[in-house]
């Protein structure tokens, strides 16, 4: 064995022990206390937890406007208020649930945990993932203190045109709304891409594609998903943004354009991007389900082949939103054909996974009673969106409360419940103690009553014949009751989140310590401490199981000669996970928060002027120049 | 495993194909003895009735008569942004979007009154674009189409005959049409026959003279963000107005 | 092979078996080792799908319109024939760039860099002479306006890469010329593969589906 010191003095870790590893690593890889390390930092951790209580903060304030809505309608010809607060709600809610909290928060998790499960130090590319928080962040606070100022949009969630058009339109809330979309994207996007290059060429040594863990493979297809869905709405956002601000015609219909062309490119992109929010919610099933079964997962490949195929089949549904603009019939039943057949993935997905908590010793604890929820809500919401894909039933409830069923039953059930049941279970490798069992009973059980006396009666309040996206509505319509009733659900779930953030608080406080695994799992992020070191691990593992931690019982192997002078991480081959490459991981740097700021504030003066782009492009070529612009590093002086 | 994935299959095929069945049958597009052309403005419909004789062809708005067991096409177009024609108990809703005209068919089985709404988010008040269908019995339909033909009803007492000088003088004629008078505004819901519709403001309320008077005076207090302006008149002229169009049957 | 279950002793993980020594590894490489490579490689797909989209709104609006193009004439295809002959001439000094690159030849990188540079600068500038030929304006109608975004798009593409260069070429000309830089060097040649297949649909549908 070497003596651990290159010729240039670059110490390794192959001759330290453990202790000193850990201190030494630490401080290489650690972020300066107070505000500039908070600004600078580039540690995947820091910024995952950012991105996950960011996330959790916009669910809130999503919470708060349905919550107003519910009460607004609990009631018809309530003057709780008017029709123009009504329409900004709805648009606040919708945009801040799925853009500022679905998509972000399932990426949020992966920012924390896929560098961890898969064995490395760092994200990929960490300077990019400090930026892409800055941006979102800058986002959603954009389109909340426009809200704040009575400049939020009241388009919907989907703003479409010609009603989110020049014409119809005026004033800048239609551009609030698009441009929230670019930053979002922008973000969304960045984050994909450091998901796919951190899975594909950071991959602890040994841990083949066929070892890699399910949560890894469904955040790695969710990035592909991303990928190619994302620059749709970013096109349709910037298209409306063109003819708002400049004077194309793309969707206007009197010089060529065409109102469904917007349709189509919002479609492209919003079909998938509910699948970008429900895969997530699979990864956080994929990963509680075999610890809490005392199994590894039943059917290994047949999960992985149902997520590639989930990506690509939703591609292949956008279609069904648009079942009654007039479209060819013969077209509109082949997206009845496709939007049917995505149920056999899901479906084999549910067996699988059912499958090993049958043959598995199942524990009881909080994160597999929400995922026992996930199932049953989940299930129905799949039951009503079969419905909806065929289009005579659609002709009848599209735009209906039946609709709004059925996607929060598929949304809240496949994302919102399997996410609650991952904070329960990785909360302790966040924060080193763990959240009250006895609170996340009552969190569960308020949650699940909650939600379905809530929503439940919205399937039949569509079918009564209640539009969506109104603000009111007449006593002789009938509608009443069931309203009352969906707005005391929505109350007795608000209270479900209450209860949550309160064991949250005080699990910070006085939650019972945990130690490296509580839960005794079998993945890698729990083979270090909780909360994990700077470093991640003191050495890298070697990996020659699906689940590590059991295959090993004697301690996992690891490899060594990385340095300990500075921050550097193993590249490895795409299949095989050879080592490729030792590569010299950025330090923390200003510069992402700069070119966040150059960024942010081009996106923001174009909205006013064109001629933003022009000037914002000198600061944000300047920024990115600091930004690349390299250090001293060792492998510059090889 | 494998024999549960082909059984969904072939579940999934058969839902398609019945489905496809269906559509085929409800979204057809081929001509029909009754035809009409509904135009989607915000937040009012407006409803033309075409015949081969150009003379009788005529407009309403936001009430649709239909005769029982006879095929009603509906042309569907938009003045401004995209809305949805709907009415649950008659048929499934299509869009109506500017620069693509479509449309559908139905027909009504049962004599009745219907409620439809618009079904697609096209503004401050698309809560309140609802719109009425009553199918009756052929002979009634005839009598009903008949009536809507002719020009307004003469003014019945000298209330009325001075509501209709004040209604012609005033800024309503600007945007309503009144056919027999001078008035030929189209940018508002044809009034002609206004008194026989059974609600005012698409739905919004039922028609009688008070709720015409408290429509004219605060449009916006009932359906904030209208386009109909307010528009002062004095109590004479607002009790001689209510009064015409209200014997406008 | 055995079903594997989770036993009541948890793992230690604090007695590491070392297995392997990684020291001798590089610290950087090219292509598909290099993670920055799969990072531009992820840049292009993005871009693609964007193009890809912005084309077919351009098939969309052709299939919404009797009449297309929606002007009297075609664009003038000149400057845009020219600036198509530039970029196809140039994809052989940039595999030129990146086999030095590979080779770490200091000299002839900063040539090839330079040389480069001129060519983004030339077809930026072209490509700004491109609009005046349109023949058309973007707020016409939707014809004029998918036109001036497609050429659009790729401006800003042919921007960036222009300043990417730049920059690159004077660190070339730094005491930074070391080592991982020419794996920069390289990625930047991949980059501008892109930027030039990327035009070459955007060309012949603005310039020659209207004439077809």
């Amino acid at each position: 064995m070497s003596d651990g010191a290159s010729a240039t003095g670059d110490l390794r870790d192959t001759s330290l022990d453990g202790p000193t590893l850990n201190v030494r690593l630490s401080r290489v890889w650690g972020t300066p206390r107070g505000l500039l390390g908070a600004l600078t930092t580039v540690d995947h951790k820091i910024i995952g937890r950012r991105y996950i209580v960011t996330a959790f903060l916009f669910l809130f304030l999503g919470g708060i406007t349905a919550l107003v809505m519910r009460l607004q309608l609990a009631q018809p010809e309530s003057g709780l208020v008017g029709p123009d607060t009504y329409n900004q709600l709805f648009t606040m809610h919708g945009s801040t649930m799925m853009f500022l909290f679905g998509v972000p928060i399932g990426e949020a998790m992966a920012v924390y945990l896929v560098p961890l499960m898969v064995g490395t130090r760092n994200i990929a590319f960490p300077r990019l993932n400090a930026f892409s928080y800055w941006v979102y962040l800058s986002g959603g606070l954009f389109l909340w203190i426009s809200f704040l100022l009575n400049i939020g949009p009241d388009v919907g969630w989907f703003a479409y045109v010609p009603l989110s058009g020049p014409e119809y339109s005026p004033g800048k809330r239609a551009d609030v709304w698009a441009q929230m979309i670019t930053f979002t994207e922008l973000s969304g996007l960045a984050v994909a891409i450091e998901i796919i290059v951190t899975v594909l060429k950071q991959r602890a040594p040994g841990m083949t594609l066929d070892r890699v863990p399910l949560f890894v493979w469904a955040l790695f297809v969710n990035s592909f998903i991303i990928i190619f869905a994302l620059p749709a709405v970013m096109i349709a956002s910037t298209f409306l943004i063109l003819d708002r601000l400049v004077g194309t015609h793309l969707f206007n219909p009197a010089e060529g354009g065409d109102a469904l062309l917007y349709q189509h490119l919002f479609w492209f992109f919003g079909h998938p991007e509910v699948y970008i929010i429900f895969l997530p919610g699979t990864a956080f099933v994929s990963a509680i389900i075999p610890t809490f079964a005392r199994r590894e997962i039943f059917g290994y490949l047949a999960l992985v082949l149902s997520l590639i195929a989930t990506g690509f089949l939703s591609f292949g549904l956008w279609v069904h939103h648009m079942f009654v603009t007039g479209l060819p019939q013969l077209g509109a039943a082949f997206f009845t054909a496709s939007s049917m057949l995505i149920a056999i993935p899901n479906g084999l997905q549910i067996f699988c996974w059912i499958a090993t908590l049958w043959d598995g010793r199942p524990v009881w604890r909080t994160p597999l009673l929400f995922v026992a929820g996930f199932f049953f809500i989940f299930v129905a919401g799949g039951l009503s969106g079969i419905m909806l894909a065929s289009v005579p039933i659609d002709t009848q409830v599209h735009d209906t409360y039946f609709v709004v069923a059925h996607f929060h039953y598929v949304l809240i059930g496949g994302n919102v419940f399997p996410l609650l049941g991952a904070i329960y279970y990785w909360f302790p490798k966040f924060t080193g103690r763990l959240l009250s069992e006895r609170l996340g009973r009552w969190n569960f059980w308020l949650a699940f009553i909650g939600f379905n006396v809530a929503f439940f009666p919205m399937h039949i309040s569509g079918l009564m014949g209640m539009p969506r996206r109104v603000y009111t509505y007449g006593p002789e319509m009938g509608w009443g009751d069931l309203q009352l009733l969906s707005t005391a659900g929505a109350l007795l779930l608000f209270a479900s989140f209450v209860l949550f953030v309160w064991n949250v608080a005080a699990s910070l406080r006085r939650g019972d310590v945990a130690g490296p695994n509580p839960w005794n799992a079998g993945t890698l992020e729990w083979a270090t401490a909780s909360p994990p070191p700077p470093h991640n691990f003191n050495r890298i593992p070697l990996v020659t199981h699906r689940e590590p931690l059991w295959a090993e019982r004697g301690g996992l192997p690891v490899v060594t000669g990385l340095s300990v002078s500075h921050r550097e991480l193993m590249v490895s081959s795409v299949a095989e996970a050879e080592p490729q490459l030792r590569e010299t991981s950025p330090a923390p740097s200003i510069w992402p928060l700069v070119a966040a700021i150059a960024v942010g504030a081009t996106f923001i003066g174009s909205i006013f002027t064109p001629y933003a782009v022009l000037w914002g492009a000198l600061p944000v070529a300047a920024a990115l120049t600091g930004w690349f612009w390299p250090k001293a590093m060792p492998e510059d002086e090889e | 495993m494998a024999g549960l994935t082909v059984a969904t299959g072939v579940v999934v095929l058969v839902l398609t194909g019945l489905s496809y069945a269906g559509q085929r049958r409800l979204l057809g597009e081929e001509a029909a003895p009754v035809t009409i052309r509904v135009i989607g403005h915000q937040w009012w419909w407006e409803v033309q009735y075409e015949d081969p004789q150009p003379s009788r062809g005529f407009t309403t708005a936001n009430e649709i008569h239909v005769p029982v067991g006879v095929p009603v096409q509906v042309k569907l177009e938009s003045t401004d942004v995209i809305h949805s024609f709907w009415v649950p108990s008659l048929m499934g809703k299509q869009d109506l979007i500017p620069g693509r005209p479509s449309a559908i068919r139905f027909t009504a089985e049962r004599p009745g009154v219907y409620r439809g709404q618009c079904a697609e988010f096209c503004g401050m008040q698309h809560a309140k674009m609802g719109l009425l269908v009553i199918a009756e019995e052929q002979a009634d339909f005839a009598r009903w189409r008949d009536g809507q033909v002719a020009p307004r009803p003469e003014p019945a007492s000298d209330e009325a005959r001075a509501g209709e000088a004040a209604f012609v003088a005033a800024p309503c004629s600007m945007c309503h049409q009144v056919r027999g008078t001078a008035a030929a505004g189209r940018n508002g819901p044809e009034l002609t026959h206004v008194g026989s519709r059974r609600t005012l403001a698409a739905g919004t309320l039922p028609t009688s003279r008070g709720n015409l008077a408290a429509w004219i005076v605060d449009p916006h207090g009932i359906k904030p963000g209208v386009n109909m302006p307010l528009v002062k008149l004095d109590s004479d002229q607002l009790n001689s107005i209510s009064a015409y169009l209200a014997g406008l049957k | 092979m055995t079903t594997l279950r989770a036993e009541t002793r948890p793992a230690r993980a604090d007695v590491p078996r070392v297995t392997r020594d990684v020291s001798a590894l590089p610290t950087y490489g090219f292509g598909p080792t290099s993670p920055m490579w799969w990072g531009t490689l992820g840049f292009f797909v993005v871009e693609g799908t964007a193009f890809a989209l912005a084309l077919g709104t351009y098939f969309y609006l052709v299939q919404q319109n009797q009449q297309w193009p929606l002007a009297p004439a075609p664009p003038n295809h000149w400057a845009g024939t020219l600036n198509t002959l530039l970029l196809l001439a140039s994809l052989w000094p940039n595999r030129v760039a990146d086999r030095n690159a590979h080779a770490q030849d200091l000299w002839r990188v900063r040539r090839d860099l330079v040389i480069m540079s001129v060519v983004a600068l030339a077809a930026t500038a072209l490509r700004i002479y491109e609009f005046t030929g349109l023949g058309v304006s973007w707020d016409q109608n939707a014809y004029g306006s998918i036109t001036w975004v497609l050429l659009g798009l790729h401006l800003t593409h042919l921007v960036t890469d222009a300043g990417d260069t730049l920059v690159l070429t004077a660190l070339m000309f730094t005491r930074h010329a070391t080592g991982k830089r020419f794996s920069d060097v390289s990625d930047n040649a991949f980059y501008w593969y892109f930027v030039v297949l990327s035009w070459l649909p955007i060309y012949l549908t603005v310039y020659w589906l209207p004439r077809w």
